[in-house]
């Protein structure tokens, strides 16, 4: 089927379920990935299972559209009920393969903030972290997503949320946290991996320039080609099977 | 304890102090004790340290109604929009006192204060603000294999505070779908106050003991409430109210605005039979799911 047109976030569903490799745990929480997981164990990864920090263990997409992890499609039919200290302690022990992170703001080495940015002179607070701080810490590998904006993207987060790399190049080696720390940041304009704890440009979406994604970030940053890891090249679009899957898991387009 | 003997909503909910540290929200977006929410703003309850993982809605409304001063939480917003704007604009006009937790580090708070012992360590929260910003939680060595750890000092609730499908007269409870931190937060409270769909007698509680999550020891008091948790979602008995929540963020950015939202949905009822009339949306369960009869015996 051949790709038809799509909006931004439903680029960045596809692209955050291409991070779902088949037989993973994933750790779901707010927003585009309660999407992008059901697309994923749709898809090419039937074998994966989503944990919730709420109690949730699902195997199958949710009969219906959520707004949350806790809507009542994703808690009919799930594998398991059951609390927080159980999920949260699988992601302790190292068993949850990937986790979904957004941000307010990130930085080179993908350290997010969600509790308080600055706004000129003043200081904005924001939700804080739920359970990201802990997926950030602890998940063999985080997925960040957020919408493409300048503004976001800073040489210093005003607060460390969910942390990052270590700012030595060496990723999580010298750094407190156990899990294996970001892999991927998915934003509306591009995909971004990470080259010894650093963010690379590792692709840019359909009719997106290169130099525009770099020229929105305040320090130079790498591409793949500089990091030895092959060329810049272009996202993928959704396929007309991903969007027919988008489209049904979100029928009015609430999250994409 | 027959049925009509127990209290009312305003009467289980006048036994919470003001200057209470009151744990709710415990299920996240599931299963939120709004009706007690709504009482406390209704009774001028005020200075309450609300205690909670993510908070989707209800401790927004409580600062928007001048009922806290301090909060112990991850996450403080609205799910299906983002921004509490009351929480917002109290913190940043420190109004409030804010203790920033992950969801992991609130659960061993009161993990912690729930197994009767000073903290539990874990290996979140390092290399965050979190951990940097705080002097809630220490930096530790494994004494058995030197490891880095956090300890997480225990956090015991005045008041834990519940929403159920079902509860008996003597306060064993039934809850069913996802449960967040109720076991820990219900463990840890020096009292516990339930409000239940329904009141059942104790053989229906007997019947799947499995199903217990609550007994009566550890229950101050039960109320029966039926929509007690809109407009979060209930397993079993309703679906979220979504547009409510979208309708709560548009009409709430001022405080003036606040108030007014306020004066229809907290102040402008009595009990929570007149609030239900202000629903229209049909929450109802479409498609029941039935769970395979399960036989216990001897």
């Amino acid at each position: 089927m051949a790709s038809e047109e799509y909006t931004d976030r439903e680029l960045m569903v596809s692209a955050a379920a291409a991070e779902i490799d088949n037989g993973d745990t994933a750790f779901v929480g707010m927003r585009l990935p309660l999407i992008a997981f059901q697309v994923a164990v749709s898809t090419h990864a039937p074998d994966s299972m989503a944990v919730y920090e709420s109690g949730v263990v699902r195997d199958a997409p949710a009969d219906g559209f959520i707004h949350t992890m806790c809507d009542l499609p994703n808690l009919n039919r799930a594998v398991s009920t059951t609390g927080m200290i159980d999920i949260m302690s699988r992601l302790q022990r190292g068993d949850v393969d990937v986790g979904f992170l957004g941000g307010a703001e990130v930085d080179r080495y993908g350290n997010l903030n969600t509790t308080r940015v600055r706004a000129g002179d003043r200081e904005v607070r924001l939700p804080g972290s739920g359970g990201a701080c802990d997926i950030a810490c602890m998940a063999d590998r985080t997925v960040l997503l957020m919408p493409h904006e300048p503004r976001r993207f800073v040489e210093e987060v005003n607060y460390v949320t969910s942390p990052g790399h270590a700012s030595d190049g060496s990723g999580r080696e010298n750094h407190p946290a156990p899990g294996g720390g970001p892999s991927a940041l998915v934003t509306s304009k591009a995909t971004f991996g990470f080259h010894d704890g650093e963010l690379y440009l590792r692709s840019t979406h359909p009719g997106v320039d290169a130099d525009d994604v770099l020229a929105d970030f305040p320090w130079d940053v790498n591409t793949a080609s500089d990091v030895g890891e092959g060329t810049v090249t272009t996202t993928s679009k959704p396929t007309g099977e991903e969007l027919e899957l988008i489209r049904t898991f979100d029928p009015d387009g609430f999250w994409t | 304890m027959a049925a009509n003997s127990l209290p009312t909503l305003e009467e289980a909910v006048s036994e919470i102090e003001s200057g209470s540290s009151v744990a709710a929200g415990l299920a996240l977006e599931h299963a939120i004790p709004f009706a007690v929410g709504h009482e406390l703003l209704r009774q001028g309850t005020d200075d309450l340290t609300m205690i909670g993982p993510i908070s989707d809605l209800l401790f927004d409304q409580l600062i928007g109604g001048g009922a806290v001063s301090g909060i112990r939480a991850a996450w403080v917003g609205n799910v299906s929009a983002g921004t509490g704007y009351r929480f917002r604009e109290a913190v940043e006009n420190d109004r409030i006192r804010v203790e920033n937790h992950s969801n992991f580090s609130i659960a061993l708070a009161l993990k912690a204060g729930a197994m009767g012992v000073p903290y539990l360590p874990t290996r979140s929260l390092l290399g965050s603000d979190i951990f940097e910003e705080s002097d809630l939680f220490a930096r530790a060595e494994d004494p058995f294999t030197g490891d880095e750890v956090v300890q997480v000092p225990a956090v015991n609730p005045d008041w834990t505070v519940v929403h159920a499908q079902r509860a008996s007269p003597e306060g064993d409870v039934h809850m069913w779908g996802n449960t967040g931190i109720t076991d820990p937060a219900v463990g840890a409270a020096e009292n516990v106050l339930v409000t239940t769909e329904e009141v059942v007698d104790s053989e229906t509680i007997k019947s799947d003991p499995s199903r217990t999550a609550i007994t009566r020891e550890q229950v101050t008091a039960v109320v029966e409430c039926p929509f007690g948790a809109h407009p979060s979602p209930l397993t079993g008995h309703y679906n979220r109210d979504n547009e409510y929540y979208l309708d709560y963020h548009s009409q709430t950015d001022t405080q003036e605005a606040f108030d007014e939202w306020a004066d229809e949905w907290v102040y402008g009822v009595e009990n929570r039979d007149e609030y239900m009339e202000l629903v229209d949306a049909d929450l109802s369960i479409t498609e029941p799911t039935v769970a395979a009869e399960v036989q216990y015996g001897q």
